[in-house]
């Protein structure tokens, strides 16, 4: 590495499992007094439906506990560190003032079933998103409920099913492009669907004839990423989704990459009849290491006898909850769905308004498409066009010199960058799939395409400082063939 | 706008570097006819102190467990919540963090998430236990699908004195693949009618759903519900959406349960008006590779240093798509957090303690009300933290009358279950005094 990088090292620490340390009778809490009698338990509950101790608990102090979690944490990489281009992933920043709504004591210390009388603030604040994504995607109804953008396309993929139910029969196919999320066939198959891949085309989109061909009257609809998996916008949408209606089918449209397209288009112009939204991507919500989100589904007013209860209503001034939708699929989880997620999402689309949004948008395509161009030559491009908001290149031209993906990307740590999406989509092999986002400012970006460009040469020169990254970092690369052969899955005592 | 660094001046420079004039080059692809002539129609941008006074007065016209005297559980709990867990969660590394695909530069999320599996199989004396999952509900019907992908058998039979939401979640679930449901009732006890249990169950039975403590706060012998489940070949699915029960109760894993599925969010999770919560999800390990959701293994770096991994991922969508053991991708890690933060700072004797102070509180509790004139106690078995009173007045009305004195009483259980119209579900945590207990007792209506 020559020069000054933005990722160096510094002083970190081991930190044991928690397990391995303390000792008896060290206390990390304190509880209020008891001003009850002390009663035994067993005299309230036979002895046989009772414990004596959780084996294995810890006994640590309070100071103990923030020094193992503030250690744990620095072996992390966060947004708030650095450039996070994870393809697919929109890993935009999360602001903090989302996070101080959200832990007002009025949402947080509300209890989902108190009074509606007493419930006003947060049902309106339901009611408001609901009507603000409805408006961004073009759709009529949205289903705050599900947890996460998988379980939007689940619920999408229920009342494409609840629909066709009602109509006699529930159809036997889902189509899904080749470059499609992983979790667009596993949600359909949850529904009981067969998937029907379809191929794309040679400029990275599906071909309206690709879907006739495969359309018949057993699909039930079609599953669309768009913009797709490629970065690329489906521009044969609307032909598509005539081919589809016109056999009776439905258009789903997996909304996980709608941070391209806010306020530029919208969904439910293009014949899309439900799309899922991932609110910790596109609407800024922290991603917290892997959840929680919240995965709202937008669908076109037909679909809407389906939705899961209860929906939110607005009578008069009052906002109420309404259970009684008697054609609804039911529930898909408890409650009304991730209420603090939804409090974030609301803070930023009120953050940015209608004009913030749209700006946001167009950066976002602005900052990928920067990257495309200033790589393309140094990276195999292998779909050689504009992209939106995350462009794709792979590693042939690093290939020659032994040189693989998962090299470049491990190598791009120790110059203080998280890597991007790589290995996907798998209709590129080698695939490192670049998305910036709109919070990323130009300087960022130059950096991370200087570290970009002074792999490549590294590799051109041998490359094994590369093929040995990273370096920085507190570890090395992991045995993971050692951990699915001999699965360690939890700490036991010594001996056990 | 402050979250986008970019100028207008940088843009352009970037887009004479991209080579195209105008941002509209870019969006060439999107067809003319789609695209959206006029701005969104949603309220223009606040600033940050304006929005803040705006969503300050939505916030205010909620009651919240601070200004009011709160009696709900009903698989959401008012637990105190130590001060440091918001600090630590609120560290970046944490909360902007992605799912740690990357394990050299995630070692933060992953050493925490092999801690708390490895808690949660404490906690619940089973053997292995996944990453989370998204809450209790959805969690419960996961399990009943893996019973059934373990079994190959197409009957569920499910208690009712099970959560009625998590009933619903799991029919919703169970519907998409023709899954048949046979429920059965309760005891006088308030407990699972073990008898008409047996009866149900037969060779077609994927597996016995019971929740403990159930949705009255009864303590189920979950030993004897193993017992028949088993004798049929089924699996036993136990829920447990109150899981600080487990600081007292004898964990699912000595009584025979083969899937434990429950909801965290008493582990020092806000009650969030219903979420983000926390599904719990641990099995025997016969079962792990039938298991839905993530899971963190140890291993050894190239140097022979230890650390963790994302691992046994061949049961995973992004690997076997439609033949994934679930569809889920994003899960709860930040709130797992939470609950492996609690569950070490209360460590062996707190979580104990918080549990036999809820256990006679509520004890004392029901005790009182019992007293009340015009209320008796429904059920007779041993409960926990919650409680089922049957009253004179109509619920509603005396809900109401409550909610005047800034008291929120209760569930009124008739809106799940029509036998029970005249009944309330009261739960009482460490978290009430025994002078707050009292005023609920004045309040409807007195007695000794």
């Amino acid at each position: 590495m020559s020069g000054e990088t933005v990722g160096t090292r510094g002083l970190v620490f081991n930190e044991p499992l928690i397990f391995e340390q303390g000792s008896p009778g060290r206390v990390g809490y304190s509880l209020p007094t008891s001003d009850v009698r002390e009663v035994k338990p067993d005299r309230l509950i036979p002895k046989k439906l009772l414990r004596d101790d959780i084996p294995g608990f810890p006994e640590v102090s309070e100071v103990d506990v923030v020094r193992h979690f503030t250690r744990m944490s620095q072996w992390n990489y966060g947004i708030d560190l650095g450039f996070y281009p994870l393809g697919s992933c929109t890993m935009k920043y999360n602001p903090r003032l989302n996070e101080d709504m959200a832990r007002l004591p009025g949402f947080a210390r509300a209890h989902p079933y108190q009074p509606e009388a007493v419930s006003q603030g947060a049902l309106q604040l339901l009611w408001e998103l609901e009507q603000y994504l409805a408006e961004i995607c073009g759709m009529d109804r949205v289903s705050l409920q599900p947890s996460a953008g998988a379980h939007g396309e689940l619920t999408g993929i229920m009342l494409i099913r609840a629909y066709h139910m009602s109509r006699g029969n529930p159809r036997k196919k889902i189509l899904i492009p080749d470059s499609a999320h992983g979790t667009n066939p596993a949600s359909s198959a949850v529904c009981g669907y067969q998937i029907v891949p379809v191929k794309s085309g040679p400029r990275g989109v599906v071909e309206p004839q690709a879907v006739a061909e495969v359309m018949d009257d057993e699909v039930a609809g079609i599953m669309v990423t768009n913009p797709n998996t490629l970065g690329i916008f489906e521009d044969h949408i609307l032909e598509i989704a005539k081919i589809v209606h016109g056999k009776g089918g439905q258009v789903y449209c997996d909304g996980a990459n709608l941070n391209a397209f806010v306020g530029i288009a919208r969904p439910g112009d293009m014949g899309i009849d439900v799309i899922q939204l991932n609110v910790h991507k596109t609407f800024s919500t922290p991603h917290g290491g892997g959840g929680p989100g919240a995965g709202p589904v937008a669908m076109k007013r037909h679909l809407a006898p389906f939705m899961p209860v209860p929906t939110v209503e607005k009578k008069g001034k009052a906002f109420t909850l309404n259970y009684k939708l008697p054609k609804s699929i039911g529930k898909v989880r408890s409650f009304f769905g991730s209420f603090g997620v939804l409090v974030r999402a609301y803070t930023y689309i009120r953050t940015l308004g209608p004009t913030g949004l749209r700006r946001a948008a167009e950066v976002a395509v602005i900052n990928a498409n920067y990257i495309l161009s200033r790589l393309k030559g140094t990276y195999h491009l292998p779909y050689d066009r504009f992209c939106m908001h995350e462009c794709v290149f792979d590693d042939g031209f690093q290939v020659p010199d032994n040189v693989k993906t998962l090299d470049i990307a491990k190598r791009l740590m120790d110059y203080g960058f998280h890597p991007p999406t790589i290995y996907f989509p798998l209709i590129v092999h080698g695939a490192l799939m670049i998305e910036p986002t709109e919070t990323e400012s130009k300087e960022t970006l130059d950096q991370f395409i200087a570290a970009m460009k002074a792999i490549a040469k590294e590799a051109k020169e041998g490359g094994d400082v590369v093929r040995a990254a990273p370096h920085n970092p507190r570890v090395s690369r992991m045995d993971e063939t050692r951990a699915a052969r001999q699965p360690n899955l939890r700490w036991r005592p010594p001996g056990a | 706008m402050r979250y986008i660094p970019n100028t207008d001046a940088d843009c352009r420079q970037m887009l004479d570097a991209i080579g195209v004039r105008s941002v509209e080059a870019l969006f060439a692809d999107i067809p003319a006819a789609v695209r959206l002539k006029r701005p969104l129609r949603i309220p223009p941008a606040l600033s940050e102190a304006d929005l803040t006074r705006h969503i300050r007065g939505l916030a205010a016209k909620n009651a919240d467990a601070d200004r009011y005297s709160t009696f709900l559980g009903a698989g959401c709990y008012n637990h105190f919540s130590p001060a440091i867990i918001g600090h630590l969660i609120s560290r970046g590394e944490f909360l902007t963090a992605y799912t740690p695909y990357q394990p050299e530069i995630s070692q933060g999320t992953l050493q925490v998430m092999y801690e708390y599996q490895s808690l949660i199989c404490q906690l619940t004396g089973m053997e292995v236990s996944n990453a989370s999952m998204y809450e209790g509900a959805s969690a419960t019907a996961e399990a009943i699908l893996m019973a059934h992908r373990v079994t190959g058998r197409n009957e569920v039979v499910v208690m009712r004195s099970v959560h009625p939401e998590y009933r619903q979640v799991t029919r919703t679930y169970a519907q998409q693949i023709d899954l048949t449901f046979l429920e059965v009732g309760f005891t006088p006890a308030g407990t699972a009618d073990l008898r008409a249990a047996k009866a149900a169950l037969s060779e077609k039975s994927a597996c016995l759903v019971v929740q403990n403590p159930n949705f009255f706060g009864a303590v189920e012998d979950l030993a004897e519900l193993a017992g028949a489940a088993h004798a049929v070949g089924a699996l036993l699915v136990v829920a447990v959406p109150e899981p600080v029960s487990l600081g007292l109760l004898r964990p699912p894993g000595e009584c025979g349960a083969d899937i434990v599925a429950g909801e965290g969010q008493a582990l020092g999770v806000p009650m969030s008006f219903g979420g983000p919560y926390l599904g719990v999800f641990a099995t025997q390990e016969k079962y792990m590779r039938q298991m839905p959701g993530r899971l963190v293994g140890a291993t050894l770096d190239r140097e022979g240093r230890t650390g963790y991994v994302l691992t046994l991922a061949t049961r995973e969508q992004h690997i076997r798509r439609e033949k994934a053991t679930s569809n889920i991708c994003t899960s709860e890690a930040l709130i797992a957090l939470i609950a492996t933060i609690y569950m070490e700072t209360l460590g062996k004797n707190g979580l104990r303690e918080v549990a036999l102070q809820n256990l006679r509180k509520a004890a004392f509790a029901k005790e009182r009300l019992a007293r009340v004139r015009g209320c008796r106690l429904r059920f007779s078995g041993p409960t926990f933290n919650e409680f089922v009173v049957q009253v004179k007045r109509k619920p509603a009305d005396l809900l109401k009358g409550l909610l005047r004195k800034q008291i929120i009483g209760g569930l009124d259980l008739g809106q799940f279950y029509p036998e029970l119209k005249d009944c309330l579900l009261v739960c009482v945590t460490e978290q009430h005094s025994r002078e707050e207990v009292e005023a609920l007792a004045r309040a409807m209506g007195g007695g000794r």
